[in-house]
Formats: structure tokens, C-alpha cells, sequence
């Protein structure tokens, strides 16, 4: 029935033995988050080749940039990632502030990692939910959600959005954080942290889902290094790269916290590296918070016309999912020469054929659920 | 152990002091169609082109090979080889930890020239390494690198996609983020929609 429709056709035998045939997973499944097709040769239950085919939700943002000002370009960068908006935009303006050798106010640098820290946290969240959704778990996407919306408002109240968020400025911010957001950021913080607590105790510490993602899906630290994997991905193969320590970007060489990694390079390594994370996160916030000085949160003289001086600049930062790098060549006009996106989930998704071999269907699953990836990231 | 920036350019320099003395051209498209050598003079054909934005005018002469501030570029070593030269760039920084960031193009219409970037990060040192060469414009080809780093197969794909450059040796060149019937690239400056 199903292989007449045209889901699943019979292949042919592969070594005369085993019969294999050709699953369709997606462009429309719901575990993959989006627009993904993955194309499998099926050896019974087990996958002899999982080939990801994207580009169904292509918009060329390259081209886009090459065909508006600097500056309009920057709502944009909220829409590549739209889970983590914030970090994104921090990685464009970075790239623009770099080549017009803007120094941005330190009050404005606290509140980009502010809110940038929330957005992770936020983005966290996501995943951890549709993770356990993929596992079969309805009930924590429900939690997560729930907590998920004080970030929303949060942000919603410092900056109109909620999801694609356009908060940063060159050379600064929007509008101030004001005393309601910072109130509201901490009491979240005193919220949050008995939250994960209860994360814990609820869901990571479950027998069901320790059997699931233990030992599943092994990504070691030379094939991350070999595709170009990063975030928790290379983190939870035991490899401390973290683009806030290894490339420091704004005030994050002030701050105290720990790049949690777990050796073990399975789908739990990354989903403990996620976890942790969320409370490092917490953490950042509250000293960023008790640090944010007062002052001006625009750097004074920015040019009204963005006429960056001819050359290349890169700038990169740690978004939820890995390294995110904006590459912009200007000719030294108004608009841009090239804009390069280096997305995250593109390379850690690269590795999938590589690393879903010879696993059966359920386990890529929930592979491909702890690489965390966002689709509109990849397509760009 | 982790590299260090010292021996990279060194290396790097050896690298790129192995075309010195050769003038002329490289990969696939070397010649025009018509079979006459470029037009382009010859030092910018072999693709030592540096990019010499943000280096000091005075200094007697842009090397292939530089050391950039971090804090200006976003990167800590510039290196321009020949196309052919991509591989064993590749190879060099393979052994020396590094992982593949991303490839990418830049089309310089007024010179007639591809430039196709590669960009490195280290996994434990603070190192960013890019790597880039010039192509023609006319004949856009050179190797691929995907043996070496299995990343750059979907770069290289997306490279083609957008430039149109062409990855001699790559397993699978099919159209990657464009619709499988797109004969267009549309990175490329010359085109319209």
C-alpha cells in the first residue's frame, strides 16, 4: 500500500543476500524540525546510507545582503537562526562595528550578553522539548514551553519581538535595558534555577531516556574537527571549544564560566552538554547583571551612511548551536560586497551520512535530536 | 600539541615559495578559449593576489603569507596560493588539528577574477587560518578538497551552486540549495534575476 503511493520503493539486492530498499524521510516529517528530506537505502531496519537533501527552504540571504544597505540588512540575521536571533545579529554588527573600528559602550555590551544568554537558554529549551517529543515524551515540551515564555517576554518588553529579535545597533542597541527587564531578568534567574533542578529529576535522570541516547549515535572529536562540527556537538565528543573562550568577543573575557564537556561522545554526551549549559548560562546572566555599569548604550559617533573600508572581516560568535560566522567583504561603499553565513547546523548536520551509518531508523532519530538542528539555518 | 602561528606562516611560506619562480598558470582554464595566454598579467593570473586591505602601504611589498591582528580581521593568518596549491593547504593544516570553518567565493567581476576562500578554525588553539586563491573568471576550476576535510563536500557543492566554480574531483556535484533545474548563479555580479 504505502509502496504504491511512492513512499517506499524496493531497491535492489545489495550483495545478493539482503533486499534494501529507499526511504523518504520528510520534507514534511516531523522529526526533522522543518523542511528536511533525508533519502535512505534501507537494509531492513538498519540504514546502509542516509544522504540529507536541503534546500527547500532557500532564500539566499548572501544575495539579499549584496542587494541592500548595511544596515537594512540587519533583520535579516534574525531570521537565519530563528531560535537564536540575538546571537546571530551580535555576529553581523560584530563584523560591521570590526571593520568600522566602532567601540561599543560597555553598558551595551552587557545587555548583548544578557540578552543573548537568554536566547540560548530560550533555545535550549526548544530543543529539549522537541527532543523528548521525537522520544516519545509529550509531557516536557509543556515545561519547557511554559518557562520558555518569561524569556519571550522578557525580550518581547525590551525590544518588540518575540522570536526574531533586531535589538543590536551598530555600535550599540536599540533602545536601553531598563529597570523592569533587569528586575524581571533576575527574578527569572532565581525562577529558572530550581527548574532544572527539576529537569533533572524528571527527565535526565529517567531510565527510558538514558536507554534511549546512551551509547547512540557516536560523533568523536576527529569527525567533528574533519566536518567542521561545533557547539555541543564537538563539546559532548570532550573537545572544550567554545567561541567565547577561544575567540573572545565582547564582554565575555570578564565573566566567570565553565565550557561544559562530557567525553563521551554519544547522544547523551550532548544532551548533558546542553543541560549544563543552560545553568552556565544562568550564571553569565546573574554577574552580567550585577556587573552592567550605567552609561551611554550607543557608541557616540556612528556614521549616519555605513561605508565600511574596503577589505574582508569575519567575526564569529558561540550561538546555541555551534560557531556562527559572519565573513563581510566591503568595496568600501554603502552596500555590501559579500556576506558570507557561516551557519552551525549546516557543518553539524554535514556529518550525518558519516555518522548514521549501519544504525537502525529510531537511533538516527535520535541522533539527528541531539544535534539540535534548526533548518532554516542550514537552507539560509 | 597545538601549532602555533610561527610555524604555520613558515610553513605556509614554504608552501607558497614552491610557486615563486613559476609565472604562469595553474589548473584547468589556464588558457583562454581562444588558446592565447590571459591578458591578465601573469603575477595576478597564478593567483598571488594578496589581499592587501589593512596592511601598511610603506611596507616594501604585500607577502602572500601574512600574520593579521585578531582584533582588526577576525583572523589570525592570510595565506594566498595557487588553485593547485588548495590540497596540500588543506593537507598542511590537517596536520596541524585544524578543522574545516567554511569555503566560499567572492566573484571580482572588475578583475575578472574568482577568489575562492577557505576558512580554518582550530578545535583548542585560539587560531584562524584562511586560506584563498584566485581563479578565472571565464574558467572557474580547481581542485577539490574533500578527501582531506569531508566537510568541504557540501561547501564546495554550495560554492558551485552560488559561483559557479567547479570542483575538479568532487564525488558528487549535484545542485544543493538551488532547484535541481537552476542554470543560473546567482552570487555571480553579472546576474539578473
Amino acid at each position: 500500500m504505502i509502496a504504491e503511493k511512492g513512499l517506499i520503493t524496493s531497491g535492489h539486492a545489495s550483495d545478493g543476500t539482503h533486499e534494501t530498499f529507499t526511504l523518504n524521510l520528510g520534507p514534511q516529517h516531523p522529526a526533522a524540525h522543518g523542511v528536511l528530506r533525508v533519502l535512505m537505502t534501507m537494509d531492513g531496519e538498519w540504514i546502509q546510507r542516509a544522504e540529507p537533501i536541503i534546500g527547500y527552504i532557500h532564500r539566499m540571504h548572501e544575495k539579499m545582503g549584496e542587494n541592500r544597505s548595511w544596515a537594512k540588512f540587519l533583520p535579516n540575521t534574525s531570521r537565519i537562526d530563528y531560535l537564536s536571533a540575538m546571537n546571530y545579529t551580535h555576529a553581523y554588527v560584530g563584523a560591521v562595528e570590526r571593520a568600522l573600528k566602532i567601540e561599543v559602550p560597555e553598558r551595551a555590551e552587557y545587555a548583548r550578553v544578557i540578552t543573548s544568554e537568554l536566547n540560548r537558554i530560550s533555545s535550549h529549551m526548544v530543543w529539549w522539548g522537541a527532543l523528548l517529543l521525537d522520544l516519545g515524551g509529550f509531557t516536557p515540551i509543556l515545561y519547557a514551553f511554559d518557562d520558555r515564555e518569561k524569556i519571550l517576554d522578557l525580550l518581547e518588553g525590551l525590544c518588540g519581538a518575540r522570536l526574531t529579535y533586531c535589538y543590536y545597533r551598530f555600535g550599540g542597541l536599540y533602545n536601553d535595558v531598563d529597570d523592569a527587564f533587569l528586575k524581571g531578568t533576575r527574578d527569572f534567574v532565581a525562577h529558572m534555577k530550581p527548574r532544572l533542578t527539576m529537569y533533572r529529576e524528571l527527565v535526565t535522570d529517567n531510565i527510558i531516556l538514558r536507554k534511549r541516547l546512551t551509547d547512540i549515535g557516536p560523533i568523536s572529536a576527529d569527525m567533528c574537527r574533519r566536518y567542521g562540527a561545533t557547539g555541543p556537538v564537538i563539546r559532548g565528543a570532550g573537545v572544550a571549544y567554545d567561541v567565547r573562550t577561544v575567540e573572545p568577543y565582547s564582554v565575555y573575557p570578564k565573566l566567570k564560566f565553565k565550557i561544559p564537556t562530557y567525553p563521551q561522545a554519544d547522544s547523551m554526551a550532548r544532551y548533558l552538554v546542553r543541560m549544563d549549559e543552560m545553568e552556565q548560562s544562568l550564571s553569565i546572566i546573574e554577574q552580567a547583571l550585577d556587573l552592567i555599569p550605567a552609561g551611554p548604550f550607543m557608541a557616540p559617533k556612528v556614521p549616519r551612511v555605513i561605508k565600511p573600508p574596503a577589505g574582508d572581516y569575519c567575526y564569529a560568535v558561540e550561538a546555541a548551536r555551534g560557531r556562527f560566522m559572519v565573513r563581510i567583504v566591503s568595496d568600501g561603499k554603502e552596500i555590501p560586497y559579500r556576506v558570507k553565513l557561516r551557519a552551525p547546523s549546516f557543518s553539524n548536520l554535514s556529518l550525518y551520512e558519516e555518522a548514521s551509518k549501519g544504525m537502525i531508523l529510531p537511533d538516527a532519530l535520535a541522533m539527528m535530536g541531539s544535534l539540535d538542528l534548526v533548518i532554516p539555518d542550514i537552507d539560509r | 600539541m597545538n601549532p602555533t602561528l610561527e610555524q604555520l606562516t613558515a610553513q605556509f611560506a614554504a608552501l607558497v615559495a614552491e610557486r615563486a619562480s613559476v609565472s604562469l598558470p595553474v589548473v584547468g582554464g589556464a588558457l583562454c578559449p581562444d588558446g592565447t595566454a590571459s591578458s591578465v598579467e601573469s603575477g595576478r593570473r597564478s593567483g598571488f593576489t594578496p589581499d592587501t586591505s589593512g596592511v601598511n602601504p610603506d611596507l616594501p611589498k604585500p607577502s602572500p603569507v601574512q600574520s593579521v591582528a585578531h582584533a582588526l580581521k577576525g583572523y589570525d593568518l592570510n595565506a594566498t596560493v595557487a588553485p593547485d596549491q588548495v590540497v596540500a593547504a588543506a593537507q598542511l593544516l590537517d596536520r596541524a588539528g585544524f578543522g574545516l570553518d567554511a569555503v566560499t567565493g567572492v566573484d571580482w567581476m572588475a578583475q575578472n577574477e574568482m577568489e575562492v576562500v577557505y576558512d580554518y578554525f582550530h578545535p583548542t588553539a585560539s587560531l584562524r587560518v584562511v586560506v584563498r586563491t584566485r581563479v578565472p573568471r571565464a574558467t572557474p576550476e580547481l581542485p577539490t578538497i574533500s578527501p582531506v576535510f569531508p566537510g568541504a563536500n557540501w561547501h564546495e557543492r554550495e560554492t558551485h551552486d552560488f559561483f559557479g566554480i567547479r570542483f575538479s574531483g568532487h564525488p558528487n556535484m549535484k545542485p544543493f540549495l538551488l532547484p535541481e533545474d537552476a542554470d543560473f548563479h546567482p552570487l555571480r555580479k553579472d546576474y539578473a534575476p
